[in-house]
């Protein structure tokens, strides 16, 4: 089987990876900034809803409703769209998916295909395969284009290019358009209106994802702020969706909760300028020909996992990458997927399937385990539970590993105090190799933690010494 | 071999979810609504929002525009002075029209959104997508209180447009920037 391309070939693992991104402090400045501001803009948008809590709870038990019952949703849909003149596709994997939108855009004959930001797309890497094919994917949402044209990789789920400051687009910008721009967000903006006018104008094929797909109706929903997409999904001839399994709703009813909790969560809005719900196709009206692509591409896999699956309640608002310690230092990119932060570090390593992988199996240890990704959550993910039950499937994936050794051992002497109160004794000695109270390089296997951290030099007396002496 | 259709149902199966919980919905189902809060939660979003008693009245100042009318909208709408443009419109007369003149099918006070279905008065998509300017005519009686109500109120099988605001991008460093593909203008006009 090919390997899931919802990780890069090459990556290195996140501490690595982490390691060099930490090192980078414009990258560092630049989320900083972004992050601070969306973080405040956040709460206040949330602060503002009475009833937050119960549009949470309510999201999260639609979004289980739908896992429980994906089987019998997933038909209705395929009739719903089909009844209204669509054309549904099922994908097992990235390949099958990526074969069936290329053999589409040919059956079209289209040289260049204009973009909705999607994530499943992405996922999947399909502008690479279509590319392979002789057909250009041309992204249209600003954030995507300024990772386009800089020849770069998505930093975030929501504005994949994040990592750039406004001076940073400017150059790109500047560079791939050859025109002259100020480096104002304003003109940036302009920039990119005049760049893509045209190719909306005369572009034949558009592809997007979906942020909902709603079962009894057939309806699909986009929601965005700029206006590329309506213009993807109302001014081409054929229009084809990729859309993951797990995005559906049961009805038109439930949008209600999510069209509430998404906006808020992700760019901090009682509502994003645009959502766009089509049913089939609308003679008169959009395009004539529309294609539902629907992909699996580890979700069933991941669906078996009764602690996991959870992670397929996400609804990509990215409001846990914003609150993330972790992915505010270490950037996007060091996850090795398009999926990261927090929620990237529970469904990569999922999607994936091998925790065998060091890559994948590296994610699940991104994390602090402050719990604020599980806090702001719309659809109420565990993140941090989630977290340690993929770390305790690393460990059993393993093997017999030095960290395995080291988690048995440890288990062996707090079995017994006797024991325990020995290793302490024992303990006692590192502090011999400390300096200023700070233990910056142990012997292996201990160095393996020290690598990237300081560990605290043991006190002289332990506690349970201390207490027999004194209170005892 | 299977079909992709028939591996991928069967993978569901075997995952075997169980059952889940009825789902509670004890969140607000109705908004307080009313054309105050609407006009204000439009104005946040840097819209231009009018109050008035009269469209033909307000629309006098577009004389010398040429605006995109749909069918449906009412002759005492298609005042003097300006140029209005009906179906059938080429992409490209559309992309040079000043503007477009709408009604609408539902707002929503909670969120200041106007929601188009393609009905009377409202055209095709690309009407209300192409000019840089919008204006938008709200009756009083087309506001919802909240995003619920809203949604009771449309037919999901349309195609939909829900528009709070004008054209604008957070992907410059998460600051809100208005004025992308979209119209860069957007006025909304209630009537009262």
């Amino acid at each position: 089987m090919a390997r899931n391309p919802v990780t890069w070939l090459g990556s290195p693992t996140f501490p690595k990876a982490a390691h060099t991104a930490l090192a980078d402090t414009q990258l560092r400045q630049n989320l900083r900034k972004a992050t601070g501001t969306i973080r405040a803009r956040r709460a206040a948008a949330v602060a503002e809803m009475t009833d937050w809590e119960m549009l949470r709870v309510a999201g999260e038990q639609i979004k289980d409703d739908v896992l429980a019952r994906l089987d019998t949703l997933l038909v209705q849909l395929e009739e719903s769209v089909t009844a209204r003149g669509g054309v549904v596709h099922w994908a097992r994997d990235a390949e099958e998916a990526n074969r069936i939108v290329l053999d589409l855009c040919r059956a079209e004959n289209a040289r260049e295909v204009v973009k909705v930001k999607s994530m499943a797309t992405a996922e999947i890497g399909l502008n690479e395969a279509l590319e392979a094919g002789g057909v250009q994917a041309v992204e249209t949402d600003l954030a995507e284009l300024i990772v386009q044209l800089g020849d770069d990789r998505p930093s975030h789920i929501l504005v994949p290019a994040i990592h750039r400051n406004r001076s940073e687009i400017r150059e790109i910008f500047q560079r791939r358009m050859g025109v002259e721009v100020s480096d104002e967000p304003a003109d940036l903006a302009e920039a990119a209106r005049t760049y893509l006018r045209r190719k909306f104008l005369t572009t034949k094929v558009a592809i997007s994802g979906a942020n909902f797909a709603v079962a009894d109706t057939g309806s699909i929903v986009v929601l965005e702020s700029e206006g590329n997409g309506r213009m993807c999904l109302t001014l081409p001839e054929t229009l084809i969706t990729v859309m993951g399994i797990e995005k559906l709703v049961p009805s038109w009813q439930d949008l209600e909760v999510f069209l509430q909790l998404l906006p808020r969560s992700s760019t901090a809005e009682r509502m994003n300028p645009y959502t766009s719900v089509w049913t089939g196709v609308t003679p008169g009206d959009g395009p004539q020909k529309f294609h539902l692509v629907l992909i699996d591409n580890g979700r069933t896999a991941t669906l078996t996992d009764s602690v996991g699956r959870q992670a397929l309640r996400c609804i990509r608002c990215s409001a846990c990458l914003n609150v993330c310690p972790v992915y505010e230092r270490t950037g996007g990119q060091s996850y090795g997927s398009v999926y990261p932060g927090p929620i990237g570090a529970i469904l990569t390593p999922q999607l994936v399937g091998d925790l065998t992988d060091p890559q994948a199996a590296s994610l699940p240890y991104a994390s602090s385990l402050c719990g604020a990704c599980f806090e702001v959550c719309p659809v109420r993910i565990d993140i941090p539970s989630v977290l340690t039950h993929l770390r305790a499937e690393v460990v059993e994936a393993k093997g017999r590993t030095a960290e395995s050794v080291a988690m048995a051992a440890a288990a062996w002497v707090f079995r017994e105090s006797s024991r325990y109160e020995k290793a302490q004794k024992a303990g006692s000695l590192a502090r011999f190799l400390a300096r200023d109270g700070r233990i910056t390089s142990l012997p292996w296997p201990g160095s393996r933690w020290t690598s990237s951290r300081d560990v605290p030099a043991p006190p002289a007396e332990s506690f349970r010494a201390w207490w027999r002496k004194n209170r005892g | 071999m299977a079909s992709a259709r028939e591996e991928i149902l069967r993978r569901i199966r075997a995952a075997r979810v169980p059952r889940a919980a009825p789902v509670v919905r004890g969140y607000h189902r109705e908004g307080p609504g009313g054309v105050e809060l609407f006009a204000e939660r439009v104005a946040d979003y840097r819209a231009v929002v009018r109050t008035v008693p009269d469209v033909p009245e307000a629309l006098k100042a577009l004389a010398g525009k040429r605006i995109v009318a749909p069918a449906g909208v009412p002759r005492e709408w298609l005042v003097g002075g300006v140029t209005w443009l009906r179906e059938p419109l080429t992409t490209e007369e559309l992309d040079r029209a000043d503007g477009v003149l709408t009604g609408c099918a539902v707002a929503i006070a909670d969120t200041g959104t106007i929601v188009l279905d393609g009905g009377e008065a409202q055209g095709r998509r690309a009407l209300t997508l192409l000019p840089d300017y919008h204006v938008c005519v709200v009756r009083a009686d087309q506001i919802a209180g909240s995003v619920p109500e809203a949604l009771q109120r449309l037919e999901p099988t349309r195609p939909l447009t829900f528009i709070s605001g004008p054209s604008a991008t957070s992907d410059i460093e998460l600051n809100r920037v208005e004025g992308v593909h979209g119209p860069r203008t957007l006025e909304v006009l209630i009537v009262t």
